[in-house]
């Protein structure tokens, strides 16, 4: 058993990265994650000797991050809405180069500069892309402060395996908020680096060189499509989702990180009023688990699908249906978290009363 | 007689006789770069002083964007390729967690002093102990000759066709000047590659960053004044006169700032 504490969900984030044996951390501060630079500030150096430095911006943290992580590091930074989308451009240079970071993006409400409330806004954002080409982000959806803890060292792991960015899709509340956690162990900092990582020419041999440039449209092509059959095996092997009653289930709730969590109380009430409602969480946005939905769809009566935004995952429940069951949406936008009571009263309006009538 | 001058050339080429050669730490592979190009000269003069200190797999590169963003087809040295004006920032990650290896940017004057400009005073102030080369020529070359944030006062590129009006498109930056003024920035120094004497200034001046940097002394940038023929329409003699006569007296040459304890 790992050690138990009491923790906020942007210091057990911190306290995750130095445990997963993370060797840098560098970021911008912005409300609601200032927390994990300002822990990691107190904590990680002198205990793992963990490189821990505030940027001049995101753009800059992204691009230390795109330095480091081409050392072969095992780096790592976080952001809040506004700040993530600075760092789209990188992202994709990222993508491109194949490099392994973890990212958190601490969801809070837009567009603009919007509000510091949580918020699930940045769904398309994180999970179709967010920079310039084609290319797609790991995304894990935490919906606890234990899940910030599991998926930072998680996150490494994918990200390592597959060369790839990946970023843990949180929100202000799961940020802000304090729940029990246990705590992996400390894990050592590797020492050896990679081959494609640049540490210096090797002797004997020609430099490495880490690049997103391929001038040539035939190369270029085979960089695109090398990186699709990666998104495709990771679609086929590295899916993780959550289901509950999903066997006698005629109605599902579906949504991810702190929505799906509310649904899992509106569930609850449904259950208790009669109505055999289940629950599907995507833990990973991307890949999204496709055969989960398709599988359940023909004896549904309907789902509905609840977010902190105006409709974003919708879009792909809907193509994962492929319209073999009814779809619908329920949402609070600009950083209102929806309450259990109201997710029931619009799934009885929509499903029950509008049945009957 | 054309025996004898054959005879001589044979002699000539002969190891023992041999006093210019490419570099062992460049490629074997042409530059893209248009003839008469100080991207070439100063590309070589990298690599010679890193060869001749024996650093080949101890130091890292940063490319940027703009006509050296294929650096890393010719440095035979460990080369990062960086966003748009992004090279200071991805140096700083690379330093930071490899510090017991020397690092360097080579940018150009948009990427430096117009889209890169924070991460470059950033980095700077924050001390960080890396090397800037920084190719000056006034222009955006790769792009094909637009104004850059040092073209020079009624200069003619294809975004000031009639020629730079300081007046709504601003002054030329003087980024150097600018960095002086920073505790971080340990030596900031200015040269060029237009005659063979600034070709030997640049070189040590290389030399004398990397120094630096091994001695742990911050900030150091060796910016060089060059040609663009292509974009400035001239040929290359041309163009290195134009640096001479125009672009020296705006960006002199020199020692701007050299560290107190060396």
């Amino acid at each position: 058993m790992g050690e138990k504490k009491l923790m906020k969900g942007n210091e057990a984030l911190a306290e995750a990265m130095i445990r997963a044996g993370c060797d840098a951390y560098f970021g911008y501060p912005i409300t609601p994650q200032s927390e994990v630079l300002e822990y990691l500030a107190r904590e990680a150096t002198r205990r793992t000797g963990m490189v821990i430095l505030q940027a001049e911006s995101e753009l800059a943290a992204i691009n230390m991050i795109y330095g480091a992580a081409g050392c072969g590091k095992r780096v790592m930074t976080t952001s809040s809405s506004p700040g993530i989308s600075l760092m789209q451009e990188c992202l994709s240079y990222i993508a491109s180069a194949q490099l392994p970071c973890v990212l958190a993006n601490v969801n809070r409400g837009g567009p603009g500069l919007g509000t510091i409330q949580p918020s699930q806004g940045d769904y398309f954002q994180a999970v179709k892309g967010g920079g310039h080409g084609d290319y797609h982000l790991f995304v894990l959806a935490p919906n606890s402060v234990q899940e910030m803890v599991d998926f930072v060292k998680l996150g490494f792991e994918i990200a390592e395996k597959y060369r790839t960015p990946v970023m843990l899709l949180a929100d202000g509340a799961i940020g802000q908020m304090m729940e029990k956690v246990e705590l992996f162990p400390q894990m050592e900092r590797v020492k050896t680096a990679p081959d494609w990582a640049t540490t210096g020419r090797k002797h004997g041999v020609d430099r490495t060189y880490i690049t997103s440039l391929f001038i040539q449209p035939e190369k270029m092509e085979m960089i695109n499509m090398g990186l699709q059959a990666k998104y495709k095996t990771m679609q086929e092997k590295e899916v993780r989702v959550q289901t509950l009653n999903c066997d006698d289930a005629e109605y599902l709730f579906t949504g991810y990180g702190l929505g799906a969590r509310i649904c899992m109380k509106a569930m609850e009430l449904g259950r208790l009023k009669g109505y055999k409602i289940g629950l599907v969480r995507p833990i990973t946005l991307f890949p999204f688990p496709i055969k989960t939905y398709s599988d359940l769809a023909p004896k549904l009566t309907g789902i509905l699908d609840v977010e902190m935004n105006a409709g974003q995952m919708v879009e792909d429940v809907k193509l994962a249906v492929e319209g073999k069951t009814r779809v619908e949406f329920y949402g609070r936008m600009g950083g209102i978290i929806p309450t259990p009571e109201e997710i029931l009263e619009h799934f009885e309006k929509i499903y029950i009363d509008g049945g009957r009538k | 007689m054309s025996e004898q001058i054959f005879q001589v050339e044979d002699n000539l080429c002969s190891p023992e006789n041999l006093v210019y050669k490419r570099p062992g730490a460049l490629l074997d592979v042409d530059f893209h770069y248009c003839p008469g190009c100080g991207h070439s000269t100063t590309h070589k003069l990298l690599m010679e002083v890193v060869e001749e200190m024996g650093i080949e797999s101890d130091i890292i590169g940063v490319a940027p964007v703009g006509c050296s963003v294929f650096a890393y087809h010719y440095l035979n040295v460990d080369v990062q390729q960086a966003a748009h004006g992004r090279a200071c920032a991805v140096a700083t990650g690379i330093k930071r967690v490899m510090p017991e290896k020397l690092v360097f940017t080579y940018q150009g004057d948009g990427d430096l002093a117009a889209i890169g400009v924070a991460e470059t005073i950033h980095a700077a102030n924050r001390g960080e102990n890396i090397m800037v080369i920084f190719i000056n020529n006034g222009i955006y070359g790769m792009t094909s000759g637009q104004m850059a944030p040092t073209t020079l006062p009624g200069m003619v590129s294809t975004t000031s066709p009639f020629g730079r009006d300081v007046k709504t498109q601003g002054y030329p930056l003087v980024i150097a000047e600018v960095l002086k003024l920073l505790p971080g920035a340990a030596y900031i120094t200015r040269q060029a590659v237009n005659t063979a004497a600034h070709v030997r200034r640049t070189k040590k001046a290389i030399k004398t960053a990397i120094e630096y940097q091994q001695k742990g002394l911050g900030f150091c940038m060796v910016e060089v004044v060059s040609n663009c023929p292509s974009n400035w329409k001239m040929t290359p003699v041309e163009s290195n006169n134009f640096v001479e006569e125009q672009m020296i007296p705006y960006y002199p040459l020199g020692d701007i700032k050299v560290p107190e304890v060396k």
